[in-house]
């Protein structure tokens, strides 16, 4: 067990933990934000997508001590109201079903959009390759993307 | 609006806080015991700022208070069909609601109370339609009577809009909030006296509504099976039986205990053979502070099992052998005419052998359950389709009764019918009884696809005979796969009823010789039921087999199909299938009788809305197929283009669907892209294989479903505009893409295919 100090959402947390907890359990099971989703544990299905930095990263698999003094954002993080653009964007196009997949979605596709503001189709079907919706809404995320991007 | 003054006759008895409304209208759907009552119980409390409050509860599904706040009920499991939304829009409708302030809750597992909550079989708005409709025409009703006496007018003066009674022609209204206690006083009137709404004056029914969870999605706060939490609780991750059947002969725990934050290690027993549908497997559990300690130290578990008979199981073995078994004559479950007869005298007869893998549901979110046991009691929160089913199994497991047992049910990350088998949830029962600490059992997808309830391999073999004035003659359909039943009693070998009937034996076409017959097939794995089940490998056969036979006639398919189907008629089964009670999904086939009518309706439609035989460009191609499944009646078009490399695009997917009134018609187009997304998974990608009883898959980089890039680019859904009885549009969109795609494959490179998933590469 180490102690680490990690910036989520903004905010400082302390946190007592395995050196290899992966982030995705320090997030859910230490600190308590619960959007981020458990899929696969193995970095194939992007339900744990969080932002370290700008970049996103499959927080299932990226242990604890390799945060470091990067930032980390969250889906509970990621606007104040829940009016990220994509947040908005979601809502328009109805695009959850189970909705289980989809705050990781959201959060690969905001970094999507940190790098290439304006992704073509082709772009934004490469960016979110690694993340699975068992439900089959891609179209809909899909969508919601390309409206986000011109909005 | 006639007869309401009549509303009160033959009201049941009243009291001034409970109210008996008869339930006998409610009751033909659920199998709920005939002449029971409903209770609808208003309370009186204090709000916080202590003015006193009125909750009017005329019946289990809504309630108002005197603040005007209506509040629904949604007593059905939401995962991702949108039923949290579509059940409770029903009675807003009815009622009058202002939909933008209603409140949802979600309702526990209670069968006396609320009727059936199994979610599954595509069974929600089928059943629930009515008494929806029913339980927000009656409180409209009462609302109204109490307006009407302040206004001195007869109540069919009155009528409801956003949350008030008006009175009609006039700008004069009341909040439903100021109409509460009394209304509460009325007695409720029976089911028969209260008027629905004719078509013309519903605001949401038939309309797209967004989803009621939608904001709480979007930003991470909706809760499901794996995000509660109780003060105290640990974290179960378990090890279990690589072969099913198995049981733990010794248990080597030292290391595990040795990782930090590890608090215990448990034994599961398990159900041994059968499986069941509900009890868990053989297992040892690791019991600790978080998820990540639990899981290292279940690596660190040393266990020896004992397991037993089913560790000689090859799945592709299987095949093989099934393969020569359907090769033979089987057990006859449906006869029309002379088949042997219509075979000799055939111009042409075609013939093939169709196999298709075992699935795995692979829900997004694995399982996971939460339960704490204190003073003899024990309550769960679980992602369970079937919380009535969940309760009995974990009661049964405690050895408690069903009332000292409340199941909460949160949001399904996925469920498919996986989430209908309450083994996850009995195993955090267990642990919660055995540690005397809140458990959450939290499954890794490693166990998931271990452990699954599968969707077993198929083999078939079909045989059609085409006579000598090109008509289809005869029509010989070979079934062998694994049984549910068998996962109950490992004695069965045959397909059930039940299972035949999911595309099968409900085989509509009007051919004069029809011969269906069925062979054994052992169960060694737990085999359950996936989104669509049977239909998913019997359409395939009977689909590509019908483009097939188009092919031989020289007709075109959709014509072929059209022509096939007959005249207009209804079509019973009962007779040439031996079976009075023809399975039908559940319900009576004079009440839901297969309409030849509804399905070349939704076959013209497709063909016209995909624009069907214009000319394609090179290696692509349109296919064709229709199916009516869980009483939906489904017709699907898909243009495929296939590279150089034989890579498989998918451009467009068309689909008709009549399933009588679409509720909520954003979630019924949202259920059918949905569906061609998890159909082009299963068709190109899916397959669960089995050696020495384990399976060899165990993550999605073995187990494949499609990504992004892979989906189907447009997916168009045309809904028939119908006033028919409504029908459940979870599962129907599946059965008929496979073969359509199949189809499609074979109009772009000339390639049949007969073997699941599709390999272009054989
Ligand atoms: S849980 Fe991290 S990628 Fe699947
Ligand atoms: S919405 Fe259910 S997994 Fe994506």
């Amino acid at each position: 067990m180490a102690k680490f100090s990690i910036t989520i959402n903004g905010q400082n947390h302390e946190v007592d933990a395995l050196e290899d907890m992966p982030l995705l359990w320090v997030l859910r099971d230490i600190v308590g934000l619960k959007g981020t989703k458990f899929g696969c544990g193995k970095a194939l299905c992007g339900a744990c997508t969080v932002h370290l930095d700008n970049e996103a990263i499959r927080s299932c698999s990226f242990p604890i001590a390799s945060v470091g003094s990067s930032k980390i954002t969250t889906i509970e993080g990621l606007s104040e109201h829940g009016d990220h653009p994509l947040q908005k964007a979601w809502e328009e196009h109805i695009v959850p079903q189970c909705g289980y997949c989809q705050t990781g979605q959201i959060m690969n596709a905001a970094a999507l959009l940190k790098s290439n503001p304006k992704p073509s189709e082709e772009a934004i079907e490469q960016a979110m390759e690694g993340n699975l919706c068992r439900c089959g809404t891609y179209n809909r995320i899909k969508a919601a993307i390309l409206s986000a991007a011109s909005a | 609006m006639k007869n309401l003054s009549n509303h009160q006759d033959g009201a049941d008895q009243v009291t001034s806080e409970v109210f008996r409304a008869s339930r006998r209208d409610f009751l033909k759907m659920g199998g709920l015991i005939s002449g029971s009552f409903m209770l609808g119980v208003s309370f009186w409390g204090c709000d916080k700022k202590g003015n006193k409050t009125v909750s009017f509860a005329p019946n289990v599904y809504l309630s108002i208070d005197n603040l005007g706040e209506v509040t629904l009920v949604a007593h059905r499991s939401e995962m991702g069909q949108g039923i949290r939304t579509s059940l409770p829009l029903i009675v807003a409708d009815e009622l009058g609601a202002d939909w933008s302030k209603v409140k949802i809750v979600q309702a526990e597992g209670n069968e006396a109370k609320y009727g059936n909550q199994n979610t599954d079989g595509s069974f929600s708005v089928r059943m629930f339609y009515k008494p929806m409709r029913e339980a927000g025409a009656t409180a409209k009703l009462l609302l109204m009577q109490v307006a009407a006496k302040k206004w001195d007018v007869t109540v069919d003066k009155c009528d409801t809009a956003n949350n008030h009674v008006i009175l009609t022609g006039t700008d004069k209204k009341l909040e439903f909030g100021e109409l509460v206690e009394e209304a509460s006083a009325l007695p409720v009137p029976t089911v028969s006296a209260v008027m629905l709404k004719e078509r013309s004056g519903f605001n949401m029914i038939g309309k797209p509504t967004p989803i009621v969870d939608l904001k709480d999605i979007t930003t991470g706060k909706a809760v499901f099976g794996a995000d509660v939490v109780l003060d105290g609780m640990k974290i179960a991750v378990i090890k279990r039986s690589p072969v099913v059947g198995g049981a733990v002969k010794s248990v080597n725990d030292k290391k595990a205990l040795a990782v930090p934050g590890v608090h215990k290690v448990i034994t599961i027993k398990g159900a041994g053979i059968p499986a069941t549908l509900s009890k868990p497997l053989a297992g040892v559990a690791v019991i600790a502070d978080n998820t990540w300690a639990a899981i290292k130290a279940r690596d660190l578990l040393e266990v020896e099992w004992e397991l037993g008979p089913n560790a000689d199981y090859d799945s592709e073995k299987q095949i093989q052998q099934l393969t020569k078994e359907v090769a033979k004559n089987g057990r006859v479950r449906r006869k029309r005419g002379n088949f042997a007869a219509a075979k000799a005298g055939a111009k042409k007869v075609i013939e093939h052998t169709y196999i298709a893998p075992h699935l795995a549901h692979a829900t997004l979110e694995p399982p996971a359950a939460l339960a704490q046991v204190k003073d003899g009691k024990c309550e769960v929160w679980a992602c369970t389709q079937n919380p009535q089913g969940a309760i009995k199994a974990v009661a049964d497991a405690l050895g408690f009764a069903e009332d000292k047992v409340k199941m909460n049910v949160t949001l399904i990350g996925g469920g498919f019918g996986r989430k209908s088998k309450p083994d996850f949830v009995v195993e955090a029962a267990v642990l919660a009884k055995e540690s005397g600490m809140p458990v959450k059992v939290q499954w890794t997808r490693e166990d998931d696809i271990h452990h699954d309830y599968f969707h077993s391999l198929s083999v078939q073999r079909v045989v059609a005979t085409i006579d000598k004035d090109n008509k289809l003659s005869g029509w010989n359909h070979h079934i062998a796969y694994p049984s549910i039943s068998a996962t109950e009693d490992p004695s069965v070998l045959q397909p059930a009823d039940g299972e035949l009937g999911l595309g099968a034996t409900d085989f509509p076409y009007d051919v004069p010789a029809i011969q269906i017959e069925t062979h054994d097939a052992r169960a060694q794995i737990r085999v359950g039921w996936l989104r669509s089940v049977r239909n998913i490998p019997q359409v395939f056969a009977i689909g590509t087999m019908l483009d097939e036979i188009a092919e031989a006639r020289g007709m075109d398919p959709v014509a072929n199909a059209l022509e096939l189907l007959g005249a207009d008629r209804n079509i019973t089964f009962s007779q040439e299938t031996g079976k009075e009670a023809y399975p039908n999904y559940g319900e009576d086939i004079a009440v839901y009788p297969w309409e030849t009518a509804r399905m070349k309706a939704v076959i013209n439609r497709v063909a016209k809305e995909a624009g069907w035989g214009k000319k394609l460009p090179a290696r692509s191609g349109f296919g064709f197929a229709a199916h009516k499944s869980f009483l939906t009646y489904v017709a699907c078009i898909i243009q495929v283009s296939i590279d150089e490399n034989n890579n498989v695009t998918i451009p467009e997917v068309h689909y008709a669907v009549d399933c009588g009134v679409a509720v909520n018609t954003d979630r019924v187009k949202s259920q059918f892209e949905g569906g061609a997304q998890f159909s082009t998974s299963l068709a190109l990608k899916s397959a669960i294989t089995v050696k020495n009883g384990q399976v060899e898959q165990n993550n999605f980089d073995g187990y494949q479903i499609i990504r992004m890039s892979e989906s189907p680019q447009n997916i168009h859904v045309h809904i028939i505009d119908s006033d028919a009885k409504p029908t459940g549009v979870g599962e129907p969109p599946v059965p008929p893409f496979t073969p359509a795609l199949c189809n499609a494959i074979y109009a772009a490179i000339g390639k049949r295919i007969y073997t699941l998933p599709i390999d272009l590469t054989k």
